[in-house]
This record gives C-alpha cells, structure tokens and sequence, in this order.
C-alpha cells in the first residue's frame, strides 16, 4: 500500500506532465511544418540570421 | 518525409551535360551547362551567395525555371510590425520540394543585410520575410525568391483558410487527451485484470483512480463526437458519431455504476482507448485532406493577379480586382487575363476565349462590344470599360453557382452513414433488449443488468465500422496525392466510384489548348523562317505556335506592324489571313496562317494536338466500364476531328456553357452517373452539377473550385488511376463495413449472455480495428 502512495501519483503526475508538456507543443505550433521540421535538423551549418545587422555592414 | 514525393518519381539526371545545372531541363547538346539565361542568372546567385550546395542537398530536380514576378503589387501587401519601421511579408511560395529548397531560400533572403527574419513552411509552402525599412523593398525581396527559381505569390486568404484548420488542432489536442487517459487507465486496469489476488480494497481504490483519469478525459476529448452527434440528431438524421457517443457515455456511466458498487470489473479503459483510436483515425483523414486543399490553394494563388486601373488623368495603379466599381477603366496588358466584365473602349481587341466558351481560336472584338471575364488578351494593350464590379459579375455568377451545388452535394450520403441507419438503430435495439431482458426476465438488479447491456454496446460500437471508412480515405487519397491528384470533398471518391458515364470538354482538356504547326513537305524552304520572323513580334496563338515551331531561334524582324486580327506586315511582306494577305479564302480546313511575299504565298495550317496520352486515358476509362462522350464549346468540324482521333462516338460541339450543365441535367435525369472532366470557366456549371467532376493542370480557378479532383501532374494519364483508385477504395470500405458487421454476429450473443469482460472486449476491439486498417491499406497500392 506504501509502495502505491508513492506509485501511483508518481505515475499520474508524470503522466500530467507529459500531456501539459504535448499542449504546449501543440500550442506553440510545432505540427505546422512537419515536413520542414524533418529536414532542418540536417541543415549543419545554419546559422541563425543576425538580429540587429549593423547598419552600415554593406 | 517529402511533401511532393510525385516529383521524386520522376528519375532525371541530375547533372549530366544534358541536364540543366539548375533546373534540370533537357539542354540541347553543345549550348552549355544551362537550359536559358534565367537558370544561367539563378546558378549566378546561388553561387554568388555561397550557396552552391543546394546542388549537393536537393532531392530530386524540381521545376526552377526562373519566372518573371507576377504583375502584383507587393509593397500593398506588406505588413507593418509593431515599431513601425520594419515590415512583413507572407508569400506563397511553389516549388519548395525539400529542406534544401528551404534551406536556400532562407539563406538567401538572409544574407541581405536589412532581413531580419526568414522563415519558409515546407508543409504550407509559406514564406515569412521581415525586413526593417520600407514597404517598398517588398517587390525586390520577392523578385530574389523568383530569380532563384521559386515562383511565388502574395499569402491570399484562401491560402491561409486551406493551411489554418482549427478543427484539426482540436482534433490534434483532443487525440492528446485521450491517449494520456487511455495509457493511464490501461496502467490501471491491467494491474486489475492481473491481479487476481488483489484485495477488495485496492480493487476499488484502481477503480476510483480510474474514474478520476477518465470522467475528465471521456469528457472533454469526446466533444467532436459530442457535437457531430448532437448536430445530427437536431437535422433529424442518424450518423456513426452517434453511436461512438452514445457507447462512450454509457460504458463510462455503467463503469462508475459498478465502482460504486464495488463490481469486480470496470471498463474506463475501454471507453477512453475507443476514443484515442477514433479520434487518430479523424484526424489523419483531416490531415490528407488538408493537403490537397492547401496544393489546389497554391495552384490557385499562383492565377491571382492584379489589375491596372487608370484614374481621370491617365495614370495608371494596381489594385485588387475586388476593388474595382463599375464604369472605371482598365487597362489590360498584351497576355493578361481579364478578370472583370467590361465593354471595349476603343479600337479593336484580340481575346483568347477559350476559358470562356470553349473555342479554340481568339476571336475579334470591335469597340463598344463586351468583353468577357476570364478571357486572355492576345492583341496590344487595351482599355476595357467595367460593366460590372466583381461581386456582381459573370464570374461572380458562375462562383454563385457552385456554392449552392456545393450544398446540394453536402447532402450525398455517404456509405459510412447508410451503414450507420441501419446499424445504430439495431445496435442500441440489442441492448436495450439485453438491459430489459436481464432485468425484467431474469431479475437482475438494475446495476447488473445494465453491464451485459453496455457489454453488448461496446462489442457492437463500431470501432472497426467508424474507422473503415475514414481509414480507407486515408490511404487511397494519400496515394493519389502522390499521383498528383488533388481530393477535397470526403465523399468525392465514393461519388466517382459510382460514375458510368465521362463527359469530357475538348480545349485544354484533351487537347493541349494550344494550337500547334502541322508538317507541310511541300513548304517551299526558308519560307518557315521568313515567316516566323514576323510572327515573332506577335502575342497570337498561331503567331506563336509558328515560331515554336521554328527549329533555329527566331530574332523578330523590325519595323513589323499589328493589325489586330488581320496579319502582320512588314514592307510588302504579309502573314495572316487569306483574305489579309489577298488571296481568295481557300476551303479552311482548321486554323490556317498565310504568308505572302513576292516570292509567293504560303500557307501554315495548325491543329490544337491531343493530349499525347489522351488517346491512352479514354481507352483506360473505357476498359473501366465508363461510356466517353465529349461536348465542346469549340466549333463542330474541329469537335469532330477531336472525337474521330479518339474513336468517340457521342460528341457534340458549339456547346454553350448552358447547353453543358443540361447536358450533364440530362443525363442525371436518365438516372446515369455523370463525371465531367472539364478546364474551363465555360465547364464550371457542369462541372459542380454532374455526379463527379476533375479538373486537369493548368485549368481555370473556378473549374478548379467546381471540381472534386484536380489533376496536378501534366495529362490525362491520372483520371483512369483515381476512378480504378476509388473503385478499389469503396471495395474496401464495403468489405470492411461486411467484416465489421459479420464479427458483430459472434461478438453481440457472446456479449448479452454476459461472457464479456473488460479485457476480451479491448482484445476484440483491438483485433477488428486491426483487420480494418491492414484492409484498407490495399486500396492505396498501385494507384
């Protein structure tokens, strides 16, 4: 019984978790672009694009 | 992983000498490593930026010949951000194939130093770009996008209503839901189902933790069931959510009936891995659907373009056509299409009417006279005064139309709910009977009889029946979206499954829609030359098609002058008509162009070619049972060439577009199922009006809109395969409906005589769901 006071709401919250953590995803529109998502992660050298380009770089 | 894997199926060398280094077009031996000068300036680019291994990265060649931009206004599309300053623009983006197309757009648009932002959507095919500065960079922003091959367009409202499907994310959120509750419950109900030792107490604490986990869930991820079901029963009819819902509610009431009662078992985890399977199943028939709605979308975007109004003073500005009022005037460039009805305002004007009505050859219009929208410009530019704002013209009309045909189509019933009349009524009938049996009959108290009962809803609730439709949509419509063929409707393979009978437009159909020289051995030599150097200078479909034909490459001669529908001229030198040229008209045998110079006169004749596999595809339909008619819009005699070169029998030309939709009325009205395969604006009734309906590449937006598929890939070749696709797709939806229905004969007495429990009907369950899919996985091969 000691081992399902622990278990059990171990297992639900972990189970929560990992639903609350699929609605963010879901949220945060990461099934949009499956297809491109698949094929970024092989871009090696993708560097980000530089924020704030200073002015006069051209 | 491939959003077009179509493409890929295409095996071309990839850079082989005679293979376009960038687009990968056949290259004439000798002329280099580049088809033309724009691949030649895009490979500058790429590799001017550094970019040169996108070469190495691609998959497959996808079509990137550099295009012009489109005749938009991008600047007005751009969005202001927050500060003010910097600026957005969306554009639609075709030919993004793979991650490298991806990669090389964004890399591009990002080494301009003012981009602060790029992001393409291989799935949407979207383009984000934002920049600080002005509005105004917007058209060069776009114009590197299009020298690299892309052709893009403004980001329409349609795009965005075929991409952002809020159902679906319910769906998708609903789907989370259910299987976090069914993994949960599972974990449960398997340490009842095992534990045979386990103390009452226990027992009844895994119940109520079960309750806990699937009361919520059973709640909240079975709304669309919910709302189907309730939108159903307020129509008056009967569809499958009814039962899914109804057997959800009551396996989940019943349960906690008998945790109350402190019962051995409960069936939480039925009722929550019922919903978790459904709702999988619902969502990827939502998912392939979108797919094809976004890639008619983007065929779409890519005709959408803008027009050029003239203000009092003569200036001229480009505005959406929507915004254009009656009595204003346009101005309409050599080669566009009009996009409003109007009247000529001056001078004479040379349209290609084809989408229109039909015809083959551009007709002549005279000042004052109207000039329909939809048709394509062929002359000089001309100034067209609007008769009618867009809302209330003829294409308005026509869109009108399909809208309510659209409606009168949403009330096919599909096979799916013809089984569930039938089946929800009996299905509930047992266990009612079952319920009332045990109670009244045998004395059961109410708690317990209701188990067998519910027992008896779960064995029979259509696990395997409400996913052997939707999952053989899956799959057949997955396989011909790799064909090229574009799906929308739900029930557009069902419906085209049914058609005895194809009625096929001719222009741009069977034949190419373009007018081609045919060989003459008795052409005097050079004559084609001479020719085709005046031609040159001329947008006119035989003009063209003469210089297409010409094998060498033409330079247009100077100081040639357009009669708009007569000829051209230059010096004594004529090309035209034979009356133009001064020659009595000969006996016309099809479209003819004469050429006359002192050395004497020639003549060219055309013909608008059969589609090279047209020949092919009507034999297909044929040998699939379906009887070939065709009924043009163009002239009789050319009509009944079409027809003689195919072997058809039934053939009608002149048709008007009314005459079309009666047609395909006529037809119906014999009680035969029509499928009308047409392009043009001339189809469209009768496209939204026959049984089934396909619209083939490079047809008109509003064909497009009318029909329930849309032949992406070149040719006819696709139509036979998705009519034997959907033939094998309704096979084996009727079979898995049989095998569904069959199991319920052994599951249902097994299930009223109380021998179910928990675990048999998840393995039951499981089992037939399992025979339905692998079924339906056959409808998809070879297709």
């Amino acid at each position: 019984m000691n081992a399902l006071a622990l278990l059990v709401p171990l297992a639900l919250g972990l189970g929560l978790a990992a639903l609350a953590f699929f609605g963010w995803t879901l949220r945060n529109g990461q099934y949009e672009d499956p297809d491109g998502a698949a094929a970024r992660i092989l871009f090696d050298d993708n560097q980000e694009t530089p924020r704030c380009p200073p002015p006069d770089s051209r | 992983m491939n959003a077009l894997p179509a493409r890929l199926d295409v095996e071309e060398p990839r850079l082989s000498a005679a293979a376009c280094a960038h687009c990968g077009a056949p290259v004439p031996a000798g002329a280099g490593r580049f088809c033309c000068a724009g691949c030649e300036g895009a490979a500058a680019l790429i590799a001017g930026l550094g970019l040169d291994a996108f070469y190495r990265r691609r998959e497959g060649v996808a079509e990137l010949r550099p295009v012009p931009l489109p005749p938009v206004d991008f600047s007005a599309r751009a969005e202001p951000l927050g500060n003010g300053r910097d600026h957005r623009l969306d554009l639609m983006v075709a030919g993004l194939a793979c991650g490298a197309c991806v990669w090389l757009v964004e890399q591009a648009l990002a080494m301009e130093p003012d981009v602060l932002r790029a992001r393409a959507s291989l799935t949407a095919r979207r383009l984000t770009v934002e920049w600080r500065g002005p509005a105004s960079r917007a058209a060069e922003l776009a114009g590197i996008v299009a020298r690299l091959g892309f052709r893009v367009a403004p980001w329409s409202a349609a795009c965005l209503r075929a991409t952002e499907d809020a159902e679906e994310k319910a769906l998708a959120r609903a789907l989370g839901i259910a299987a976090f509750g069914a993994s949960n419950v599972m974990m449960l109900s398997v340490a009842v189902w095992v534990g045979s030792d386990m103390g009452e107490a226990t027992r009844a604490l895994m119940h109520w933790l079960a309750a806990l986990i699937a009361l919520p869930v059973v709640l909240v991820a079975g709304m669309p069931f919910y709302r189907s079901a309730y939108a159903a029963l307020r129509a008056g009819r009967i569809n499958m959510d009814m039962a899914v819902s109804l057997g959800v509610v009551a396996t989940t009431a019943m349960s906690l009936s008998e945790a109350l009662r402190q019962g051995p078992f409960t069936w939480f985890d039925g009722a929550t891995a019922l919903l978790a399977l459904l709702l999988a199943g619902r969502l990827l028939d939502r998912a392939a659907r979108r797919r094809a709605r976004q890639a008619c979308a983007e065929l779409l975007a890519l005709q959408s373009a803008e027009v050029t109004r003239l203000a009092a003073d003569g200036t001229a500005r480009r505005v959406g056509a929507e915004t254009v009022r009656a009595g204003e005037r346009l101005l309409v460039a050599p080669g566009e299409r009009l996009s409003l009805d109007g009247v000529l305002e001056e001078g004479e004007a040379l349209l290609d009417t084809a989408a229109t009505s039909g015809e083959s050859l551009p007709r002549r219009f005279a000042a004052g006279e109207a000039l329909p929208a939809g048709a394509v410009n062929l002359g000089a530019a001309l100034v067209q005064r609007v008769t009618a704002a867009a809302a209330e013209g003829s294409l308005a009309a026509v869109s009108r139309l399909l809208e309510r045909a659209e409606q009168a189509r949403g009330r096919y019933v599909s096979i799916a709910d013809k089984a569930a009349r039938i089946y929800v009524p009996v299905a509930h009938g047992v266990a009612l009977a079952t319920f009332l049996g045990w109670w009244l009959g045998m004395g059961l108290p109410w708690q317990a009889a209701l188990v067998p009962a519910v027992a008896a809803l779960i064995v029979t609730c259509p696990c395997g029946l409400a996913i052997a439709v939707p999952a053989v949509q899956v799959v057949a419509v997955g396989a011909l979206f790799r064909r090229g063929v574009l799906v929308g409707s739900p029930t557009a393979l069902e419906r085209l499954a049914a058609c005895d009978v194809a009625v096929l437009d001719k222009t741009g159909t069977l034949t190419l829609g373009r007018p081609e020289l045919l060989a003459d051995p008795a052409r005097p030599e050079g004559a084609l030359e001479a020719a085709a150097a005046l031609a040159a200078s001329s947008r006119h479909p035989l003009a063209r098609a003469l210089v297409a034909a010409c094998p060498a490459l033409v330079a247009a001669a100077a100081g040639v002058s357009e009669l708009p529908g007569a000829g051209l001229r230059r010096g004594d030198e004529r090309l035209g008509s034979a009356a133009f040229c001064g020659l009595a008209a000969a006996e016309e045998d099809g479209p003819a162009l004469w050429y006359r110079s002192p050395a004497g006169a020639v003549a060219f004749r055309f013909a608008d070619p059969l589609r090279p596999d047209a020949a092919e595809a009507v034999a297909a339909l044929r040998r699939l049972g379906l009887e070939v008619e065709l009924l043009s819009g163009d002239a009789p005699p050319a009509v009944a060439r079409a027809a003689g070169a195919l072997g058809i029998g039934m053939w009608r030309g002149g048709a008007t577009p009314a005459d079309k939709a009666a047609r395909i009325g006529q037809l119906r009205a014999e009680g035969r199922r029509p499928l009308m395969i047409g392009d043009g604006i001339n189809d469209a009734a009768a496209l939204a009006l026959a049984h089934a309906s396909a619209s083939p590449a490079g047809s008109t937006d509003l064909a497009q809109a009318a029909a329930d598929l849309v032949l992406r890939a070149e040719g006819l070749s696709a139509l036979p395969a998705a009519v034997a696709t959907a033939r094998r797709a309704q096979a084996a939806a009727r079979q898995n409906i049989a095998f569904s229905l069959a199991y319920n004969l052994v599951a249902v007495p097994m299930a009223v005589l109380g021998f179910v429990t928990p675990l048999l009907a998840a393995v039951v369950m499981a089992s037939s769901s399992l025979v339905v899919i692998l079924n339906a996985l056959r409808a998809g091969r070879e297709a």
